[in-house]
Parts: structure tokens; sequence; C-alpha cells
């Protein structure tokens, strides 16, 4: 549960700050919510990654999915709106299917996650390629995209507002209450924090730990129909996703191996790495230089969590 | 104290960011500037092609005739075809026209492709199996990387007829090189429509696919000194990587940063579209812009009355290769060492006639397959 304010909504807030201060259009409501949208993929990425590593476990294979997301339903939808729910459905079921399997070999063939999400990345993205034959020939329809690219208008006070940001805050309501308000997410910390003691105080470890390989597979899903629709087909558009949403949930106060991590701390650090590219680009930094910088965090934000442990 | 801490980190990161030096564009000499082929293709810019108007994909610039009654031989033929890969959909287009050309041609009776999904090691030991096999009468080659391919091309040309097309050798074995008017024309076109349109100090930002690419960096090289002796100020230059995300993602930047731009010079047609939303959804005017003839950007381009210019890369190119390779092996004269294919520019004025509608929208306007076996849908068309 959150007590206080933790230090990285502070870091959020100074970095949005020292943002407008060379940007002023980004501190109105238009330039927010555009902030928020290109936010909004990687931020519900962060939440459904946390549900595994609060558990103690990390998943990879969210990238690979969310390309497979974005060329599968090009492939499906093949230029007919009509398509469009189905195709939609399907992929939620393709990812449910994804998070049962990496869940499932976990627990009972006890492959460290690292492994299994890892050997599903590789396969993902392989068959995502095979299946277009390695060039993107496809194309999404408006209704596929709207989710991602579009507004919804009329709202009072706020004029316009992103159907991401609508997805994004009902994504993080949800997974708020499930982390924090329901026995599964009790257990999840618990299993994360002390697999042993929460398997003899009858944790089903199996069960909840395949339903968080399943909240991750599905955010990846939400995650890969919103970023289909900001830019289009893509076949790199999940590359380094995994990365990101590790980053955002260690950055937002989770400890890596499980058993500590808040969800509102989780976004915040997916909305504070995006923010913090969006001040290097408005200094100048080139992109590599700010993909580099990313390794850096994760490493740094380790290394600040262990030390306070340490001290406290 | 914790929160003090990070305050305290915070603060300090900012002031070792601020120190950082304005990361400029990196300015240095490309190894992929030639004077002479740059005066050369602008010329034949401006050259009227031999050959029938209503193929252009059997018309040639400035030919020269290559003698070719010692590979004549009785049909039907094997023509074998190594491919560098179909990594994008301008290959995906040209080859899907290649194989409709052959299937139109009685007269060849198996074609055998090898493809070497963009590695050099396996297109060398591809040729080294074509050859070896015994089978081809006629080797097609489009090659990967030029200097790595050549000493392969060289030998299968000892042994066999041999034809290259798109990207070139370092050799003259092949009987013809096949090819449009280049890079350098590409590249100019864009440039020089641009600073036609942009007042003085107009900013421009120049968007590639990656680099290292001869086809690509000639492009960016004649652009490069256009642009050089305008008044215009490029303020960036960057790669996609042939990416809609990365593209969209990198304009959206520079608009953030630089609040305006007025033009986009590209190098290939397959991001302009995800480049001119970025300024959409971003709620700026759409600017001029460089795009390819693939559908999406001309569809765009033609219902939104936008301002541009599209340089073209003919993929027809695919089908010259089959019809040289017949014209060899019936013993006819081709156009040689070098076939030099028109490069037709799409212009505001042309936009109209090069409209498909029926045509999916990474499909090439100018892939010379409209009257070929399976025409529209093979090409994924209605």
């Amino acid at each position: 549960m959150v007590r206080r304010v933790p230090p990285i909504f502070v870091v959020l807030l100074a970095i949005c700050v020292w943002i407008s201060l060379l940007n002023p259009r980004f501190a109105t409501v238009p330039g927010f919510m555009s902030f928020l949208m290109r936010a909004a993929p990687a931020a519900i990425l962060a939440a459904g990654q946390l549900f595994v590593i609060v558990a103690g476990g990390f998943d990879l294979s969210v990238g690979s999915l969310i390309t497979l997301v974005v060329l599968g339903s090009s492939m499906l939808i093949d230029g007919d709106p009509a398509n469009t729910a189905w195709v939609i459905a399907v992929m939620f079921l393709i990812g449910i299917a994804v998070g049962v399997f990496n869940g499932a070999v976990t627990s009972w063939l006890k492959v460290p996650s690292f492994i299994t999400t890892l050997g599903m990345l590789v396969t993902l993205k392989g068959f995502a390629l095979l299946w277009t034959g390695g060039a993107p020939r496809g194309f999404l329809p408006n209704n596929f995209r709207v989710f991602g690219r579009n507004r919804l208008t009329g709202v009072p006070l706020l004029d316009e507002v992103p159907y991401a940001v609508i997805i994004l805050l009902v994504v993080a309501v949800v997974a708020t209450y499930l982390l924090h308000r329901t026995g599964w997410g009790k257990q999840l910390i618990a299993l994360g924090d002390n697999p042993r003691a929460a398997r003899l105080s009858g944790v089903p470890t199996a069960k909840v730990r395949i339903l968080a390989f399943v909240a991750s597979a599905t955010s990846a899903v939400i995650a890969g129909i919103l970023l289909g629709g900001f830019s289009g087909v893509s076949t790199n558009v999940g590359d380094g996703q995994e990365l990101g949403a590790i980053s955002a949930a260690v950055l937002g106060g989770a400890k890596l191996l499980g058993g500590r991590g808040t969800m509102p701390g989780a976004i915040a650090g997916a909305l504070t790495l995006q923010a913090l590219f969006t001040l290097l680009n408005l200094l100048g930094w080139p992109k590599p230089l700010r993909d580099g910088l990313q390794g850096v965090i994760i490493i740094g934000a380790v290394a600040y969590t262990a030390w306070r442990e340490r001290r406290s | 104290m914790q929160r003090k801490e990070m305050v305290a980190l915070v603060l300090a990161a900012a002031l070792l960011l601020s120190a950082m030096p304005q990361a400029g564009v990196a300015q240095r000499v490309s190894e992929f500037w030639d004077p002479d082929e740059f005066a050369r293709q602008m010329a034949l810019l401006e050259m009227e092609p031999v050959g029938p108007p209503d193929k252009p994909w059997l018309q040639a610039l400035d030919p020269t005739w290559v003698d070719t009654s010692q590979y004549k031989k009785d049909p039907p033929w094997t023509i074998c075809f190594s491919n560098a890969g179909l990594f994008n959909p301008w290959r995906v287009v040209g080859f899907t026209t290649m194989q409709a050309a052959v299937e139109a041609n009685p007269l060849i009776k198996e074609f055998i492709v090898l493809d070497a999904e963009g590695r050099d090691e396996k297109q060398i030991a591809d040729i080294a199996d074509l050859v070896a096999s015994g089978r081809c009468d006629l080797l097609i080659v489009s090659p990967m990387t030029t200097a790595a391919l050549t000493p392969a091309v060289e030998r299968a040309a000892q042994q066999l007829p041999v034809i290259v097309f798109d990207r070139g050798v370092n050799t003259r074995a092949p009987i013809t090189f096949i090819s449009p008017i280049g890079g350098y024309a590409f590249g100019a076109q864009g440039a020089r429509f641009i600073a036609e349109q942009l007042p003085n100090g107009g900013k421009v930002l120049a968007l590639r696919i990656s680099p290292g690419v001869d086809v690509l960096e000639t492009r960016w090289s004649a652009a490069e000194r256009i642009f050089a002796e305008t008044n215009l100020e490029i303020i960036g230059v960057e790669f996609t990587n042939d990416d809609r995300a990365v593209a969209k993602s990198i304009v959206t930047d520079y608009l953030l940063r630089y609040g305006q731009i007025d033009a986009v010079w590209m190098d290939a047609g397959a991001t302009t579209v995800a480049v001119l939303e970025a300024f959409e959804d971003l709620g700026y005017e759409i600017p001029v812009f460089t795009g390819e003839d693939q559908q999406d950007v001309l569809v765009k381009w033609y219902e939104e009355g936008l301002t541009g210019i599209a340089p073209t890369y003919p993929t027809f190119q695919w089908r010259t290769a089959v019809e040289a390779a017949v014209m060899v092996l019936s013993g006819q004269p081709i156009p040689g060492p070098e076939w030099k294919l028109p490069q037709p520019t799409i212009t505001n004025e042309t936009l109209a006639q090069y409209l498909q509608y029926n045509m999916p929208p990474q499909h090439y306007a100018l892939c010379g397959c409209e009257d070929l076996p399976g025409y529209p849908q093979r090409w994924g068309g209605r």
C-alpha cells in the first residue's frame, strides 16, 4: 500500500517542470495530453510487467508479443475494417495463450522465467516475421488505429482526450485494484517475497504465477494495439519494449527479485522515462545516446534501491 | 531524508545534462561522392530514352549495345536467379513481377531462385551452388553488397552468361548491369524541389533508411550537396531503419524541439505516410515532402492536396532482368555493359495518372506489371 509519496513522483514532477521551462507548450492541456498519449503504451506495459516482477519473475516476451499483435492484425484484417473487431478478440486470445504458456512452463517445468520468456521473445518475433514474409505488406484500417491515434472530442474542461489516455486510466485503476486490493495481489507479493513461505502457507503458487503472466501478456496486447494505432505497421515496433517496462517498474520502486512494488509507482516510472526522453530530446541529445541511457538508468535505480534497503 | 536525497540527485543530474554540448549533425565527407557520376546522372535525367514508350522496362538511356550471339541457345531455357533477399515491400513487388514475367514467357521452362535472406556469405554460396548445379542456362544476380559479391559474380561469369541488376558489382564481367539512372539523380530531384519551394532559412529535416548502402548513400550525398548551396537550414539527418514507428517518433521529437519544419527530405517512401501523420497528429500543417511511388504516399498526397515530389527507383527493373535474359539466350544484342533504365519522377502535375486505388498501400506504381498474368490479385490488388 502507498503510505507516502514515493520518490519517483518527485522526480517525475521535477522533469516535467524542467520540460515546461524549455517548451511552454508542454504545460498546456493539449501538450500534456500528447505526452500522456505517447507514454500510454509503455505505462500499460509497465503495469502488466509489475505483476510478474512482484512475484519474483521477468517477462521478456512482451516486446515480441507487441510486434506479433501489430503484424498479425494487419495480416488478418487484410485491409477490411469489418474484420477489426474479431481480429482484436483473437489478439487477446493469443496474448492469454502466451501468458498461460509462460506461466505454466515457469511453474511446472521449473524453467526460470528469464529463460522461458527469452525463448518466447525469439519464438514470437520469428513467427511474426515468418507470417509476413519479413516485409510488412498489409496496413491497419482507421477503426483499428483510432485507439492509438485519435482523440475523444468535446470533453468538459479538457476539450480533447486521446483514447490512449482513457485506456491508460482504466488499466491503471484496474491494475492498482488487482495488485493492492485483492487476495491474488497479496499472494503475488507473498510469492515474490518468499516463495517457500508462500507455498507452505497455502498460496496456490502455479495458479497465482500463471495469472501474473497472463496479466503481463494482456498488457502487451493492449500496448500493441495502441502502438500499431500510433504509427501503423512496423516490424520493429516491439523491440526493446520489455526493457522499458522493467526499467519503469524498477524506477517506480519495485524490487527486481520480487516481493515489493506499487502499481502507481510503476506507472509513474514509465511516465518518468518518457518524460526523461522528451527532456533529452529538447536538450538536443541524439537518439542512440538516449537509448544508451536507459541501461544506465536500470543499473542506477537497482543500485539505489539496494543501497536504501541496506541502510534501513 | 530519502526525498531530499532524490531531489539532490535530480539537481546533480540536471547540472550534468545542461553541461552536455549540443550534439550537432555529424558532418563528414561522404565516401560515396563521385562528381563525374553525379554529372552523368543529371545529364541522363534530361535525355529521351530509346525503346517502346509504352514499355519503359524495355527502354534504355544513351545505350551502347553488346553482341550476345555467342550465348544463343535453343529453347526452352532454365534461368537461375540469386536474390539478395525479400526484406522490404520494394523487393516483394519486384520479385512478384519477375515471377509473373517468367510465367508469361513459354520459352522459359524453369526458374530456379535462391534467396540469400540479406546475407552476403549466403549469397556467395548460393551463386556457387547455382553455377555448380549445371542446370542454369543463364544467371541473374541482384547483389546484397557490392564489394562482397564482386568476386563471386566474376567467377560465375567465367562459366555462364550473367546479368546483374539493382545494386551493382565492381566488375565488367557480367553481360550487362541493369539499373535506373541512379541514386544521385533520385536524391538531387527531391532536394532541388525543396530548394525551389522553400524560402531562405527554411528548416529541412532529412530522414534516411540506414547508412552504408550505396544506392541510398548516393541519394543523400547528392541532396547534401544541393542543400549546401542553398540558405536552407538542415535541422537534422536521422536514420529510420525503414520503420514507421521510428520515423514517426523522430519527426514528433523534432517538431516538439523546433516547433516548425518546412520540408522533410526522405531517401525512400516506405515511411513517408507515418512522417506526414506526425505533423497531422500534433496539429501542424503538412510541409513540403519527398516520397516515392508507393500507393499510400500517392493517395494521401492526392486526396489532401499536398505539395510533394516522388523520385522513383522503378520496380520494373525486375522485369527488365527477365526480358534481358530472354534476349541474351535468343542471341539478340542488348544494351550493355550498362543498361540505364528511365527513372520517372512523379510531381503534383503527373500525380493523378499514377493512382491505383485497387492496389495495396505498399504497392509501387511503377511496377510495369499491369499486363502480366495474375494482375492485380497476384500483387495483392482487387
